[in-house]
């Protein structure tokens, strides 16, 4: 023994320690991934060794190695050893190693259950605050599920150390395990009156965190919160009560009144925490209905703003306003300039927030005015990552609650094509998006906007640039489409058919040549309607056909599919067109017919809304569901399929494939289909009513063609500047003042010298839309249903932590297990335990401890069956969950000498209704061999215990258990 | 609080401490990392401590040739947060006096061992320094007295 000792010492002589590691990382430099893969060898060798001091260091190497980025996991076990040391010295790198390396899906962590549990009932405190802290760093819901009541009862623990630690790791467990939450929540509140400062800080700050996500459950602790923030020194406590109450001021509004002289109160005196506080204050103001609350803090907040220039407080400063914003919009928009001038601060994170308020700040007023200023912040911006947040941030303000603030759509699509000139931006789409939005929303502004489109059609080469992969180009997809449907309105149709067919078109991708094809088709049926209404001109068709089918060839050789489809199918329509026009037969009306109707814009939420009719079950089979064998099948088919696919890609790329599509034919088929449509009651139908609102808009508004300045250097031809939008709506603004001054003074006039009053400011109704615009809103189905539920996030993990739902108070569930063997070989001492959990105990006989196991009352021979009962008490049951048990035994082999026992692990899933009934059973198994079945019909749960050959069976190795 | 981590690096962006508070699985763990010290180190002086990145807002920090960042939920505290870490190098420094860049290399475990004192599952644990030196003074004795017997 001695000698061991002995040669483990020397041996570690030669080991590295931490210290050696590092330095050698630092030594070398040039081949460091080499030198650490050597170390990592050696600390294989050292982790192969007995003596654990030896491992714990490499252990601990590895932990740092870890932090480097290097992949550990293959370690989990070493470190679980580790963690398993008596010796608090390795036992603290154990579970340091474990906390940085283990996650939920580490297998290994199944194992440290009962160690923790050790651990966590172990005598010195500083055992338990190691595993405490562990633990916080990897507790899954399973560990959480074993362990809620051991913390439980270390919340009660004699020693401050651990109480706070336990009061703060139960919220992780509530997070992973929320049925915790009811049984433990007493002695949470409790500990709110701890006479432990550090502990009465951590249940502070548990509740806290617990009532921000439901703060109406915890409305009763007010009083408690508001006794503790008078008597409290402690800052960091008072932080988190004046939160809570943020939180908690919107459901009562009583409390705010209350609440006003203790905070003003702790500004004044706490000189240091000032800053802090007015941060909180305002957050604080924001759920706060009470008007003269964040008064108070628009006073302190301006005057840092403006006198002080440091950063931290101006950007604080600007948060809290963007708090207040909410509330009193007025108080924040007098100090538009100031916020304004923070768009020219050299700190990125400043500049964002100043964005964010402008976004609350604009109105019908300014709106021009601060998007120019944002566009001129655009040019200057270095970085594409600032400057695409101000283009995002331009169209969020412009899109705003429905064009709410936009008064002349003009203006704002000239906006838009001017951000298309930005180099670099991601956000093409973005653009192209709200170009479509208005486009088809906004009826007046369609003859312009086709205009502009035109223009950026022709001077796509500009947009495109060099570069493949430009965000910017998915704007040519809008500026494409806008022209087609929109044809009607295009001075030159002819001339932009030929701007959409250049040969450069090939090189877009390929989404974007598909809307070009389809709207050169559409372009086409213009230009030849145009032109048939002068028969004597009929060569100019002929010429666009001819265009046509010269040009369209290219794109039916694209590589992309959809180009290549439509491509074809418009090619051959075409070539039958011309054939059609030699003939001198009218063909302008039937190609027009081609792409007749209304497209109406459709509510992103329209489709969630259409009722499901009754009778119809959704998830119902229409055919027999397929049997297994299916799969292979369908490998076979796939085979054959992908093989078809090559031949007649093949034969595409020899000759192209001739269809014939028959005018006649389509038409009939558009009949069908709307006939079909109309029975159809999924489908969307247009409503009469806004058909009629657009036909009355057509021509009500004769929109003038911009003049464009060409004596400008350096400008894009044809791309008209905003700015002149807003000289001119600043011009008309004046001309309707004089004229109201005018009109006001005939008033005076005629009323005599009775009153005499300044016409003031101009306010937000006075100001008129430059064109009279029919916003179309979205469609929605007509019978949608109203729902409020759209916008909640399912998948919010905290949801689950609701103390909402009744108990059940010693409610028992029997057990029935019906254990079957299986094998050829006798089995007894069977015994079975199921872990305690918080509202679920295994009823044991008197006198038995809580972890004690229940001996099975028989024994089984080969091929036998029997039937055990187990009592369960529930008190509550709020959603599934599953019971882990296990069940010992031992298995008589003839072969074998001595009894061997054998441990199992397995799950069994009992998931129930609110009322605490169980419903539903389902299988869950760790391992093969037993199987639960939990049947409805006579409420029984079955365990069938199936052993085929004991090879199968993994044996637990505890590596703690000597 | 409910930091979802702490990290530590040098100037050169090298990471000389991690500390994640929710379990995030490696891969992500590297790309916020990598983000974190481009985005910080990016950063001009005399600008202001504060960050937005995805959902969560980054605090940081530099003391002397150390970064100290930490990503915290959007409504939280920024202020708090940067009293935590200041906290956090107070404590640093009382345990090594007056700490360097080098004292947390070459001894990560005790920066971690007082880290895990202060905070427990992002949350502060314990505001009081007196406390805390205790704590850490009173488990490194137990590994004192533990290690002498393997010296021996």
């Amino acid at each position: 023994m001695a000698l061991k000792i002995v040669k483990g010492s020397i041996d570690r002589m030669f080991d590295k320690n931490l210290q050696d590691l590092v330095r050698g990382i630092r030594n070398h430099k040039e081949d460091e991934a080499k030198y650490i893969s050597t170390c990592i060898d050696e600390i294989k060798q050292e982790l192969k060794q007995d003596n654990i001091a030896v491992k714990s260091n490499a252990v601990c190497k590895l932990t740092y190695l870890q932090m480097l980025g290097y992949d550990v996991s293959w370690a989990a076990f070493n470190i679980v050893e580790v963690m398993s040391s008596s010796k608090f010295t390795y036992k603290r790198i154990g579970y340091l190693a474990a906390s940085q390396c283990f996650h939920e899906s580490t297998d290994v962590i199944m194992l440290t259950t009962n160690q923790i549990r050790k651990d966590l009932s172990s005598p010195n405190q500083y055992d338990t605050g190691v595993a405490l802290t562990g633990l916080s760093c990897f507790v899954t819901p399973d560990l959480a599920r074993d362990l809620a009541n051991d913390i439980m009862t270390l919340m009660s623990h004699t020693k401050p150390y651990i109480r706070k630690k336990a009061v703060l790791i139960m919220y992780k467990v509530f997070l992973k395990y929320p049925e915790s939450l009811r049984p433990a929540f007493p002695r949470m509140k409790e500990k709110l009156e701890d006479p432990d400062p550090g502990v009465q800080s951590a249940a502070v700050n548990v509740i806290c965190e617990l009532a921000r996500r439901n703060p109406k459950n915890y409305l009763s602790l007010a009083p408690l919160f508001f006794k503790l923030m008078t008597s409290s020194t402690n800052n960091w406590v008072l932080i988190k009560i004046i939160k809570l109450f943020g939180a908690l001021t919107p459901l009562e509004p009583r409390l705010g009144k209350k609440l006003i002289e203790p905070l003003t109160n702790l500004i004044h005196s706490r000189i240091l925490l000032c800053l802090s506080s007015v941060a909180v204050l305002i957050s604080l103001s924001s759920g706060m209905p009470n008007h003269s609350a964040s008064i108070q803090g628009l006073c302190i907040v301006p005057r840092p703003l403006s006198v002080l220039s440091l950063f931290i407080v101006k950007y604080l400063g600007l948060l809290a306003m963007s708090k207040i914003l909410k509330t009193h919009p007025k108080s924040v928009q007098s100090h538009k300039d100031l916020i304004l001038q923070c768009l020219d601060d050299k700190d990125e994170s400043i500049r964002l927030r100043a964005l964010d308020l402008l976004y609350g700040m604009v109105s019908k007023k300014n709106l021009m005015e601060i998007v120019k200023k944002l566009m001129l912040h655009v040019d200057k911006a270095e970085g594409t990552t600032y400057r695409d947040e101000l283009l995002t941030k331009i169209i969020d303000i412009c899109s705003q609650s429905n064009y709410q603030y936009i008064t002349n759509f003009e203006w704002y699509i000239s906006i838009l094509v001017e951000l298309t000139r930005l180099e670099g931006t991601r956000h093409g789409h973005l653009i192209a998006s709200q170009m479509l939005d208005v486009a088809i929303r906004v009826k007046a502004i369609r003859a312009f906007a086709v205009a502009q489109m035109a223009t950026l059609l022709d001077n796509a080469h500009l947009l495109t640039g060099n570069t493949q992969h430009n965000g910017i180009c998915e704007v040519l997809y809008a500026a494409a489409w806008i022209c087609g449907e929109f044809s009607e309105h295009l001075e030159d149709p002819m001339a932009t058919l030929e701007a959409m067919l250049r040969p450069k078109v090939a090189t877009l991708p390929g989404h974007i040549q598909a809307v070009y094809v389809q709207n050169a088709a559409k372009l086409f049926s213009t230009v030849l309607r145009g032109q048939e209404g002068a028969p004597a001109d009929s060569k100019v068709a002929q010429e666009t056909s001819q265009l046509l089918i010269d040009r369209l060839p290219v794109f039916v050789q694209s590589a992309n599919l959809e180009v290549q489809e439509r491509a074809s199918c418009i090619l051959q329509l075409v070539k039958y067109i011309q054939k059609l026009q030699q003939k001198d037969v009218e063909v302008a009306e039937e190609v027009t017919a081609l792409f007749a109707g209304e497209l109406n814009p459709v509510a992103p939420k329209a489709q969630k809304k259409v009722p499901v009719p009754e009778g119809l079950d959704l998830d119902a089979w229409i055919n027999e569901p397929p049997s297994g064998s299916e799969s292979e099948d369908e490998g076979r088919k796939t085979k054959t399929k992908g093989k078809a696919v090559f031949a007649k890609e093949e034969s595409r790329h020899t000759k192209p494939r001739y269809t014939e599509v028959d005018e006649k034919e389509l038409a009939k088929r558009r009949e069908v289909r709307k006939a079909e449509q109309a029975n159809n009651p999924f489908y969307i139908k247009a409503s009469p009513s806004s058909q009629k609102v657009y036909q009355e808009a057509v021509g009500v508004e004769h929109i003038p063609v911009v003049q464009i300045d060409l004596s400008v250097p350096l400008k894009v031809p044809g791309m008209p500047m905003s700015d002149q939008y807003v000289k001119q709506e600043e011009e008309r603004r004046e001309k309707n003042k004089a004229d109201r001054k005018k009109k006001d003074k005939k008033k005076r006039r005629e009323k005599g010298r009775q009153r005499r009053g300044d016409s003031g400011p101009e306010s937000e109704e006075d100001i008129t839309p430059a064109h009279m615009v029919d916003i179309v809103t979205e469609e929605m189905p007509e019978n949608a249903l109203p729902s409020d539920d759209d916008d909640k996030d399912p998948n919010d993990p905290h949801k689950v932590c609701d103390i909402q739902g009744n108990l059940h108070d010693g409610s028992q569930v029997v057990v029935s297990v019906i254990f079957e063997n299986k094998c050829d070989s006798f089995i007894k001492s069977m015994e079975f335990n199921v872990m305690d959990s918080l509202n679920s105990k295994l009823q044991r006989p008197e006198g038995a401890g809580p972890h004690d196991s229940l001996t099975v009352p028989f024994q089984l021979p080969p091929g036998i069956s029997n039937e055990a009962r187990f009592i369960f008490s529930m008190q509550s049951i709020v959603m599934p969950q599953k019971l882990k048990g296990t069940l010992t035994f031992i298995v008589k082999v003839s072969w074998s000498c001595s009894p061997q026992r054998w441990l199992i692990t397995t799950m069994c899933h009992l998931a129930s209704t609110r009322r605490g009934r169980t419903k539903v059973g389902k299988m869950n198994l760790e391992s093969g061999h037993v199987l639960l079945i939990w049947t409805r019909k006579s409420k029984r749960l079955r365990w069938y215990y199936r052993w085929r050959e004991e090879r199968e069976i993994q044996r637990w190795k505890y590596p703690w258990r000597i | 609080m409910t930091m979802h981590f702490l990290l530590l690096f040098s100037r050169q962006g090298k990471l000389r401490l991690q500390k994640w508070f929710t379990p995030v699985p490696e891969r992500e763990k590297k790309k916020i990392v990598r983000d974190m010290t481009t985005m910080v180190l990016g950063r001009k002086p005399r600008s202001c401590n504060f960050l937005h990145w995805k959902d969560l807002k980054i605090v940081y920090k530099k003391y002397a040739s150390l970064y100290f960042c930490c990503g915290l939920d959007a409504e939280e505290n920024e202020l708090l947060a940067l009293e935590v870490l200041h906290r956090y190098v107070e404590l640093l420094d009382k345990y090594f006096g007056n700490v360097c860049e080098l004292d947390i290399i070459f001894n990560f475990e005790k920066a971690y061992f007082i880290l895990d004192e202060f905070l427990l599952g992002g949350e502060v644990q314990e505001t009081s320094k007196q406390v805390l030196s205790r704590s850490i003074e009173a488990s490194d004795m137990l590994q004192e007295v533990s290690v002498i017997p393997r010296s021996r």
